[in-house]
Parts: C-alpha cells; structure tokens; sequence
C-alpha cells in the first residue's frame, strides 16, 4: 500500500515536469530577448521581458537577477532590492547573483546612509 | 505508457540541462541616485564657511568654502552666490571673549551652538535672498602611527631568479585625517534641515614629504561625492552579470 502511494506521488511529479519545462522555455525566451534588448540600452524593453519571464516562472532565478540589474540600472533601489532577494532566496548558492547583490548594496547603503536631523 | 514515460523524462532532463548550462553576460550599468535633500525650493546656494581647525598648514575654512564653491557651480543646478566666508568661529564665542582654536574632535563643541542660532541664520538668509545655506566643521588634523604594514620586496635565489615576496615590517607613517561635518540650512527659516559627516585619512611613509594642501585636497576628493549627492544626482557607473 506504502508503494502505491508512493508510486503515485512519484506519477503526479513527473506528470507535472513537462508543464514546468514549457513554463521554463517560454521564460527563458524572454531572458534571452531581455539581454539581447538590455545589451542595446533598451532598459524599459528589458524591465517588461524579465517581469514576463518571473510571472511564466517564479521560480526562475536568473529572470529575478536581470530585473534587479534592470531596476537598479533605473534607479529603483527599493524593487531591485526586492528582485535580488527572490534571487538569492531561489538560488542562495549562486556566486554571480550574491556578486551583483554585494555590489548593488555598496551603491544602496551609500545612499540611505545620512545622519539629519 | 513507455512513450510517455519517454516524454516526461526527456523534458525533466531538458529543465536541468537548462539549468547547468547558465550563460553569464557582464553589462556595464549606471545607477542614478536621487539626491538625499529636496532642495527644488531654493534657486540659490550660499557656502557660508565653516569652523575650522586642526592643522595650520590648512585654513579650512577658506579652502573648504572655496572648494565647495567650485563643485557647486559645476555639478549642481543652483546658482552660487559669491560672498565672503562667514567668521563662524567669532560669531559662535561673541560676547565670550577669544574664539578657542580647534586641535581636535572635542574642541568643535564650543562652537556647535552657532549652527543651531535660528536668528542668526535666518538673517543671513535675508540678506542673501533666502539661498540654501551649506556649512559645518572641518577638521583636518595631522596623523602618526606607526605600524606594521606589508611591502613587496624583490629578492633573487642562488640561481639568480627573481621573485617579488611580501614583506611585513614595522614602519612609522605619517599623514592627515579628515572629518567633515556638513550642514544644510534653510535660508527661510533658519533652520537646519540636513547634516552628513564624513571621516578619511591618508598615512605616507615617513620619509616621505606630502604637503598639507595636497593632502587636504586628496582626502576632500574622497568625500565631495557624498556632499554632491546630497543636492543633486549622481550616476555610479559599474557592472553586473546578467544570467540566461
């Protein structure tokens, strides 16, 4: 009885596999086009590719760090932030977002440190 | 069911190729920072001086005002308004007698009560057509310590080889230490509306003569985009990696 159980969780996992790699394919095509369209000063076309690109796959960390990129290279501090930390949180092992973190915290922290009164 | 099976497991070995196959691309990026104060209220800016103090090779006051000036008038929209530097440091002990000099950090508390006479700067503001009024400390004090530091030394082996080794000696240094206060005053009210501190030092070998001024400027470089990005923006040029 266990094995049947377990058979079929193994079956509804697989079942799903195909689903999530159309969702995949179709997010990395707007990763892809987003570079191509960044890579030309296209900051905007960009912005709404990889925000395509994590809405067809949330969990796609490599879309959530070009938006953080995209949104840091517009100026908005607070939303890369954001983007960067799904990143990190998806794929807390991966050098290159944690690189691009680190330095978009040196530029962040900069800006937010003040003493006023 | 062996066809799909095949179909499944062929797409599950698609998503993790994908995945070990990540493409980087370096790009360059510009972020803009907005500038920490609002100052689209004021047409007019005046660098009205600053209680100075530390070395004597320096008037930090005069230099400070003067430097402060000129970026002003090349990286901010605000016009300058060309005045002589306030005597801060008379008008913080009048009626006290000799204005104390500045040697270090704890001497600026006797004068900190200038930067708080709303009466006071609320005329100033009058007289020059109510600007934004930047002023505060500097302190640029001289430095010696003497510590280890590391330096790369070029030695040669029993066949002549030449190797660049690392080499930790025990060396006097000297130098200066910047602390910059810098305060934003509305010029309607009086009032202060914003203060940034920043803190740099510079150590040379001890042998080696820098003068006061060079070093003053030095350090002041260090520091004027802090100033800067409090009126008005900036772009920080660097690099990110896009993934695929």
């Amino acid at each position: 009885m266990p094995y049947r159980a377990l058979l079929v969780a193994v079956l509804v996992v697989l079942a799903s596999a195909p689903a999530f790699a159309d969702a995949r394919s179709d997010a990395r095509k707007q990763v892809e086009f987003g570079i191509l369209v960044a890579q030309k000063g296209l900051w905007r076309e960009a912005i709404y590719r990889w925000e395509r690109a994590t809405q067809l796959d949330p969990t796609y960390a490599a879309a959530h760090n070009n938006l953080a990129v995209a949104y840091e290279h517009e100026g908005d501090l607070e939303k890369a932030r954001g983007a960067y930390e799904k990143a990190i949180e998806l794929e807390p092992g991966n050098a290159q977002i944690k690189q691009n973190y680190e330095l978009f915290r040196e530029i962040n922290d900069r800006t937010t440190r003040k003493d006023s009164q | 069911m062996t066809v799909r099976l095949a179909r499944i497991l062929s797409s599950v070995a698609a998503v993790l190729l994908t995945a070990a196959c990540a493409t980087t691309y370096e790009i360059p990026i510009e972020t803009p920072i907005r500038p920490t104060l609002d100052v689209s209220a004021f047409q007019r800016v005046l660098v009205a001086g600053f209680v100075a103090g530390g070395s004597e090779d320096v008037d930090g006051n005069l230099e400070t005002t003067r430097l402060l000036r000129s970026q002003l008038r090349n990286k901010s929209a605000l016009r300058v308004i060309d005045a002589d530097a306030l005597p801060l440091m008379s008008v913080a002990t009048e009626g006290r007698g000799e204005a104390p000099p500045v040697k270090e950090e704890k001497d600026l508390d006797a004068y900190s009560n200038v930067f708080a006479n709303v009466e006071y700067w609320k005329r100033i503001g009058e007289e020059y057509q109510q600007p934004l009024i930047v002023t505060g400390t500097v302190l640029f004090v001289p430095q010696q310590r003497n510590s280890i530091v590391q330096r790369e030394e070029e030695v040669y082996d029993s066949f002549g080889r030449r190797r660049v080794v690392p080499v930790r000696t025990y060396m006097e240094r000297k130098g200066f230490m910047l602390s910059p206060r810098f305060i934003f005053i509305d010029g309607r009210t009086g009032t202060v509306m914003h203060s940034t501190t920043a803190r740099e030092e510079i150590l040379y070998n001890a042998n080696q003569a820098t003068p006061a001024l060079s070093s003053y400027f030095e350090l002041m470089d260090r520091v004027l985009p802090t100033f800067l990005s409090t009126l008005s923006s900036q772009k920080i040029k660097g690099t990110r990696v896009l993934l695929q």
